[in-house]
C-alpha cells in the first residue's frame, strides 16, 4: 500500500483566503473581531479534545468516541480538587497528572484485552461502553446537577481600539495551542515520543527495533486524556459551558468534525480544523438570523458534509493508494 | 568458536500450517551462515522464530540462555538485529529517525554510532531529513542496514536483502555486510534467494525443505554437491 500526499496549493491558499478575511473584517468591524476571538477560544477547545482522537485514531485507527466523558470525568475531578481548597494551577496540574494515569489504565484495563482478541469494531464498541459507563459514573458519584469552575484568571476584559476581547477566551486560545505546542515538540524531539510514532506507522517493524508497541498505546491514550482534561478545563471555565457529566457531548461532536476535516491522521490538520469550525460556528450565529443555537449543530454538519464532498481526504489527509 | 545461536527440533506454525518442523541449526560468534531453500521452505519463518515475531517451540539459545520464549521486543534487547523481508523502513518517518530507532534499546549517547553508519553510508548524512518512503529500493536496503548497525547487534538477520534490487546495489550491499562482520565481528544469519551470492558470503549453509533442514555443510562444501548446484544454483 502506497501512501501518496494529495495536499496541494489550493488548501492553503484558501486556508491564507480564510485567514485574510478574517482580519479584513475584524479591522473592519469590532463585533467581527469579538466574534472571531470567542470563536478561537471555542476552536482551540474542540482542538485539544480532536488532537486526542488524532492521536489514538493514527495508533489504532479507532475513533476513541470515550475521549469526551474521560475530559469530564477528569474535569470533576479538578472540580473536587477545588472542592478541597486546591487552588487554581495547583488544581489544573495535578488533574492533567491524573488524566495521565487515568488513560493510561483505561487503555491497560479496558481496550487492550479487547484489542487482543478483537479487532477495531471491538474496541469502538468498547469505546462507546466506556463512554456510557463513565458518564453514568460521574452522576453516580457527583450528582447529575450543574456544579461551577472557578475560572483560571479573574474575569477582565482588555480594549484594544475599541474591540474588547475577555481574557477567559485570551486564555482559553493561548493554554490550548499551549497543550498541543507542547504535544508536537515531545513527539518531534524526544526518543519515547519517536518510538510512538514508530509504533503508530508500522508496529511490527517497531517491535524488531525493540519498541514495546502495547506501552506506547497505552502512552498514547494517557496523552490524549491529558489533552482531553486541557479541553475539559478550558469548556467548563467558559460561560457557556456549564459543569455537567453530558459537558463534552457536542465537544466531541465538533471535535470529531475537526478531526475528520483535517484528515484524521494529521494533528495540525485537525487544530486547523477546529479553529475553523469554532470561528465559522460564531460568525454564523453572529450574522445569520436564522442559525439558532439549536442549528448550529445540523449547520456545522452540513458545512463538513460540503467540503468532504469536495475533498473527501480532509485538509491535510493522504489518499491511501492500494496496490493490489 | 564459541556458538552464539543454537536452534533444536524448533517447531513453528502460521496457525494449523506448520511451517517449520524439528530445524535444528547453530550460528557461532562473528560467523556468516546462510539459508537456503525453495519458496515456501521456512527460511523467512527461521528467521522470525529466532527473533520472536512467529510462535514457536523447542530449544533456542542465544548464547547459552534459553530465548524460546521471548518477544520480539525482549531480542532486540539481548542483541538481535531483524532486517525483515522488505526491510522494516518507516517510510513516513525521516532517514535520520529511521537511523535513531536502531538505536531504541541502547543507552548514552549515539554519537559514534552515527558516525559509524555514515562511514559506512556517507551519502546517509546529507540526506538525513529525507523522507524514508522517498528513498530507491536499493537505499533502502542500506538504510535498513544502518539501522541495524546503529543498534550494535550480536547477531543480524538479514532476509532477502538482495530482494528486487539490481545487481551492482547487491554487491554492495554483500560488501558493507562483509565488511559488518569482519569490523564489528557481527555474527549474520542470512536468507538469501540468490544461493551463489549467499554461498560466497557465508562460511556454512543449511539447506531447508518443507520445513525441515535436508542438508548442511561448509559453503565449498555445499557448492560442490549436485543436488544443491543443481536445485539452487542453476548449473
Amino acid at each position: 500500500m502506497a501512501i501518496r500526499p494529495t495536499t496541494s496549493w489550493i488548501v492553503p491558499a484558501g486556508l491564507a483566503a480564510i485567514c485574510l478575511f478574517l482580519v479584513i473584517g475584524s479591522l473592519d468591524s469590532a463585533l467581527f473581531a469579538q466574534q472571531t476571538v470567542s470563536g478561537l477560544a471555542n476552536g482551540g477547545i474542540y482542538a485539544s479534545l480532536a488532537v486526542a482522537l488524532v492521536l489514538i485514531y493514527r495508533a489504532t485507527e479507532v475513533i476513541n468516541f470515550a475521549q469526551g466523558a474521560l475530559a469530564t470525568f477528569t474535569t470533576y475531578i479538578a472540580w473536587q480538587l477545588f472542592a478541597w481548597g486546591l487552588s487554581y494551577w495547583e488544581g489544573f496540574f495535578a488533574t492533567l497528572a491524573i488524566a495521565f494515569v487515568v488513560g493510561f489504565g483505561v487503555e491497560l484495563v479496558a481496550i487492550r484485552p479487547v484489542e487482543r482478541r478483537g479487532n477495531q469494531l471491538t474496541v469502538v464498541i468498547a469505546a462507546i461502553g466506556l463512554l456510557i459507563l463513565v458518564e453514568g459514573a460521574i452522576g453516580w458519584i457527583w450528582g447529575n446537577d450543574i456544579k461551577f469552575m472557578p475560572p483560571p484568571f479573574p474575569a477582565h476584559i482588555y480594549r484594544v481600539g475599541g474591540v474588547s476581547f475577555s481574557r477567559q477566551d485570551l486564555s482559553t486560545i493561548g493554554i490550548s495551542i499551549a497543550a498541543v505546542v507542547l504535544l508536537w515538540l515531545f513527539f518531534q524531539f524526544t526518543k519515547v515520543g519517536l518510538a510512538m510514532r514508530a509504533a503508530a506507522v508500522r508496529p511490527d517493524a517497531a517491535r524488531l527495533v525493540g519498541v514495546r508497541v502495547s506501552w506506547m498505546l497505552s502512552l498514547g491514550w494517557g496523552l490524549a486524556a491529558v489533552l482531553g482534561a486541557v479541553a475539559g478545563l478550558m469548556a467548563a471555565a467558559s460561560p457557556a459551558t456549564l459543569l455537567q457529566p453530558s459537558m463534552m457531548d457536542s465537544v466531541l461532536i465538533y471535535a470529531f468534525a475537526a478531526a475528520v476535516l483535517g484528515g484524521l491522521e494529521s494533528a495540525a490538520g485537525a487544530v486547523i480544523g477546529a479553529l475553523l469550525i469554532g470561528v465559522a460556528l460564531n460568525l454564523l450565529s453572529a450574522y445569520v438570523s436564522w442559525v439558532t443555537p439549536q442549528l448550529l449543530l445540523p449547520v456545522a454538519f452540513l458545512l463538513m458534509l460540503v467540503f468532504l464532498l469536495v475533498k473527501p481526504s480532509g485538509l491535510f489527509g493522504r489518499t491511501r493508494v492500494r496496490k493490489v | 568458536m564459541a556458538v552464539l545461536l543454537a536452534l533444536r527440533d524448533v517447531d513453528a506454525r502460521y496457525g494449523q500450517v506448520a511451517a517449520l518442523r524439528g530445524v535444528t541449526l547453530t550460528v557461532d560468534e562473528g560467523e556468516i551462515v546462510a539459508i537456503l531453500g525453495a519458496n515456501g521452505a521456512g527460511k523467512t519463518t527461521t528467521l522470525r522464530a529466532v527473533s520472536g515475531t512467529v510462535r514457536r517451540s523447542g530449544t533456542i539459545e542465544l548464547a547459552g540462555r534459553s530465548v524460546a520464549r521471548k518477544g520480539p521486543e525482549a531480542m532486540a534487547r539481548l542483541g538481535v538485529a531483524h532486517v525483515p523481508e522488505g526491510r522494516g523502513t518507516f517510510s513516513e518517518l525521516t532517514v535520520w529517525e529511521n537511523l535513531r530507532l536502531g538505536a531504541h534499546v541502547r543507552r548514552g549517547s549515539l554519537k559514534d554510532d552515527f558516525a559509524r553508519v555514515f562511514e559506512y553510508f556517507p551519502w546517509l548524512e546529507e540526506r538525513r531529513a529525507q523522507q524514508a518512503g522517498t528513498l530507491s529500493g536499493g537505499e533502502q536496503q542500506m538504510l535498513a542496514l544502518g539501522r541495524a548497525v546503529m543498534q550494535r547487534p550480536r547477531l543480524l538477520l538479514l532476509d532477502e536483502p538482495s530482494l528486487g534490487l539490481a545487481p551492482l546495489v547487491v554487491a554492495e550491499i554483500f560488501r558493507i555486510v562483509g565488511e559488518l562482520n569482519e569490523r564489528e565481528g557481527t555474527a549474520v544469519l542470512l536468507v538469501e534467494q540468490n544461493a551463489r551470492t549467499s554461498l560466497a558470503a557465508a562460511s556454512r549453509a543449511y539447506v531447508l525443505e518443507v520445513g525441515q533442514v535436508a542438508f548442511s555443510g561448509s559453503s565449498d562444501e555445499l557448492a560442490e554437491r549436485d543436488t544443491i548446484r543443481k536445485s539452487y544454483l542453476g548449473y
